[in-house]
């Protein structure tokens, strides 16, 4: 099938969803997805910040769809023409969504153990407004312990409900749900029932904001401040093959996460005996340093820019002027 | 006087029961379609007669009906939506209470069109007296053979369930009510796919209103083209209008559609007038959701033609100038009454039935009730307005059950109509919280009442 996303075609199986079939383009015309996951059936269509406008339904049915979709729960048509940022109203729309789930989020990022990788705060630079509308109390909620290793601050959450969809497909039993309904909806153990599986770990990685969060990592460090390591050991658990990403700080193993690809998404979930117990490098196999987008925040471990400005590098007298600066910055 | 075509008993002693409601030619259109007609001339009569869905939307029900795939081996459903819980409907409760059969028989009949083996009725979970009429009119109807296993010796089987609700707004759209039905919590679906393709336990599935599966009986007694006589234009049939608000005569009226709103608001066969000899500001025809009108809007089109009770006749105009026939839940509001405090209490109702799967309404119904409070109690801002539409604009159409434009629309729309209300409310805060705005420049058109 033949869908061409903001003017760039592309031949992708049927079934594939408008998100699957930008992602096989990719680059910037991937909508962002802060609920869909691919590894989790039926999560998506939450948040709506894949909003996209087809501008022309099918080769057979050319009439545009009349509101805007969920691209990462509509599935392509042959020939059909799909707007994402080329479009006008679907900027404004997805600025919108911004702006609604910023209004009850507390933006305590600079005391949330997911700044740095969080996709609320990505999405937010991106599209979000430097000032709030919001001029009113927002919704907040005591911490929860769920189980000794994972704490869940519901302030943080933005409800997308990857974590209940985890919790429901791999492991056995469902014990973790929402509760009430609206802008009082939380995510909730029943009654505050532990976790107890040994997949529960996930929930952390699968988080897209700082609602659920390592116990054992919590307020040791800055993500950017650690160097992720890629490393694998043989997991005794049948469904888990061990590969992960540790997190260093110096010698010491900070954090252990599973893989994530270009989308933020974990490749294979791990188990918690890797996520919890193994903080040591002789427990593990190194394979070698993980590649991180030079966008992020995670790849310059430190606050200053990594190149000097062009004008610098050009014009002798400013050279002179930052000739220490222009040293160190050429030296990395 | 118009002809009833589904309240013409209502007043006959004891109609609730099957032996009267029986003996009134109650049942007759069950043996009509399962002895002479095939459930596909069934359905052909409904598309006929052109009933349109009478729980909101407004859609075909001939159509929704013919959509329903019929893979073999699958069971199918029929699921009736009695969850009416929109802020000035009550028909389907008035209906359910005083005539039951009439729902029972409409149900057997739409089952056997769409080869339904077993049909669920979904009531809201506050309506338990209707639930236990309901009950005792399907043990009456089966105890007489028009329910169970081989109805009225044709071979065709039918079991029918009632099945209580949970008291929530949001299972009233159709696929938060087949995930309430399954057991699950009443999230909406993201569609497609559509029940007529995958709905109650993954079959296909037709979701209709009371009123709708009512609409059958006669339908059916009377043929499709005969059905289609009544009305106006692409509005066929009769419509049941639960009138509220500040009316001399509150209650259910079953119109013909095509009846000019004058004659229904101020005829004393309908609703008789504002009360206590006040004028008409504004009204709101058809549930909490649709855009509310001033008096002046709704009486006239903007092209000065006198608005009628039918589907094209209220839209006419589109938002702008118009509204729409929703759920036939209509509130007339007099001079006494504030817009603003309105807007206020019906965000404050789609703010608690938000069900917060996705973000747009989850957190734009709580922002607006939050503005549209501070304003109603003297705090709010000139830009509150323009915040409040662009804040409704931002849910309109983003979300993913009509709920969020169900939200968006009345806080829209109160704030083209009597924006001056809303700046009034600012600026003489001191005085708007002691008493109200008036008619002001909405003053009724009409200078006499009927």
């Amino acid at each position: 099938m033949k869908v061409t996303i903001d003017g760039i075609p592309v031949e992708v199986e049927p079934g594939t969803s408008i998100l699957n079939a930008a992602r096989q383009i990719g680059g910037d015309i991937v909508p962002p997805a802060m609920c869909y996951y691919s590894k989790l059936e039926g999560s998506g269509g939450k948040c709506r910040t894949c909003l996209v406008k087809v501008s022309k339904g099918s080769e057979k049915d050319p009439r545009p769809m009349p509101k805007l979709v969920a691209s990462c729960r509509t599935a392509v048509m042959d020939g059909m023409e799909v707007q994402n940022i080329t479009s006008p109203e679907v900027i404004e729309a997805r600025k919108g969504i911004v702006e609604m789930l910023l209004i009850n989020h507390p933006l305590d990022c600079p005391i949330c153990d997911q700044a740095g990788e969080c996709d609320l705060q990505n999405l937010g630079y991106e599209h979000g407004a430097a000032k709030t509308r919001y001029e009113f109390d927002r919704r907040t909620f005591e911490k929860i312990d769920i189980g000794d290793k994972i704490q869940l601050h519901m302030t943080r959450c933005i409800l997308c409900y990857r974590c209940v969809f985890t919790a429901d497909q791999i492991t056995d039993q469902r014990e973790h749900g929402i509760l009430n309904r609206g802008d009082h909806s939380e995510i909730s153990t029943y009654i505050h029932k532990v976790i107890d599986n040994d997949f529960s770990g996930n929930v952390i990685d699968v988080c897209p904001v700082g609602a659920l969060t390592d116990k054992t990592f919590r307020f040791k460090n800055r993500v950017w401040f650690t160097k992720p390591v890629e490393a694998h050991r043989d997991c005794n658990h049948p469904n888990c093959n061990g590969k992960v990403t540790l997190w260093y700080k110096g010698e010491d193993v900070l954090r252990v996460t599973a893989r994530k690809d270009v989308y933020g998404e974990v490749e294979e979930f791990i188990c918690n005996e890797c996520r919890f117990d193994k903080k040591k490098t002789a427990d593990w196999m190194i394979e070698g340093p993980r590649k991180v987008s030079n966008q992020s925040v995670i790849s310059s471990n430190h606050y200053e820019t990594l190149h000097p400005l062009p004008v610098v590098k050009t014009n002798p007298v400013l050279k002179e002027a930052n000739q220490e600066q222009f040293e160190r910055d050429t030296r990395l | 006087m118009a002809r009833k075509l589904l309240l013409e008993h209502i007043n006959v002693p004891g109609i609730n029961t099957f032996d009267v409601y029986r003996s009134k030619g109650g049942y007759a259109a069950v043996e009509k379609a399962l002895k002479t007609l095939t459930p596909e001339e069934v359905v052909e009569e409904v598309k006929k007669s052109g009933l349109r869905g009478r729980g909101g939307a407004g859609f075909p029900t001939g159509m929704k009906w013919s959509f329903l795939a019929k893979p073999e081996g699958v069971a199918r459903y029929l699921v009736c939506n009695a969850d009416e819980s929109e802020p000035g409907t009550f028909k389907d409760r008035y209906l359910m209470t005083y005539i039951p059969h009439l729902l029972i028989e409409g149900m057997i009949v739409a089952s056997f069109a769409l080869g339904a083996k077993t049909s669920y009725i979904y009531v809201r979970g506050e309506m338990m007296p209707q639930i236990r009429i309901l009950e005792k009119a399907i043990a009456e109807a089966k105890a007489k053979g028009f329910l169970g296993k081989n109805i009225l010796g044709t071979g065709y089987d039918l079991e029918l369930y009632v099945q209580p609700g949970g008291g929530a707004y949001i299972c009233g759209e159709e696929t938060a009510l087949l995930e309430s039905l399954e057991g699950k919590r009443g999230n909406p679906r993201i569609k497609p796919p559509f029940p007529a393709i995958a709905g109650l336990y993954g079959c296909p599935t037709v979701v209709n209103n009371v009123e709708s599966i009512a609409a059958v009986v006669p339908i059916i007694n009377e043929g499709g083209e005969e059905y289609a006589k009544v009305g106006i234009g692409r509005s066929t049939g009769t419509k049941l209008i639960s009138a509220g608000g500040n009316v001399k005569k509150p209650g259910v009226f079953e119109i013909d559609l095509g009846l000019p709103v004058e004659e229904f608001l101020y005829s004393d066969e309908y609703c008789g007038g504002i009360a206590n000899g006040k004028r008409l500001k504004a009204v709101v025809a058809g549930g909490s959701s649709v855009p509310i009108l001033p008096a002046n809007l709704f009486l006239k089109t903007i092209n000065n033609e006198p608005r009628l009770m039918s589907y094209e006749s209220l839209a006419d105009g589109g938002f702008a100038t118009g509204t729409m026939m929703g759920s036939g839940g209509f509130i007339a509001f007099d001079e006494d009454q504030c817009i603003v405090r309105n807007t206020w209490n019906f965000t404050r109702f789609y703010h608690h039935e938000s069900c917060g799967q996705c973000s747009p309404c989850r957190e734009g119904t709580g922002w607006m009730e939050k503005v549209l409070h501070r304003l109603e109690h003297g705090h709010g801002s000139l830009s509150d307005m323009d915040l409040l539409v662009d804040v409704s604009k931002k849910i309109e159409g983003n979300t993913i059950c009509p709920l969020g434009d169900a939200a968006a629309w009345p806080v829209a729309s109160a704030i083209r109509h009597f924006r001056d209300e809303f700046e009034w409310h600012v600026t003489n805060s001191a005085e708007a919280v002691t008493r109200n705005y008036g008619i002001a420049h909405y003053a009724d058109p009409l200078t006499v009442t009927a």
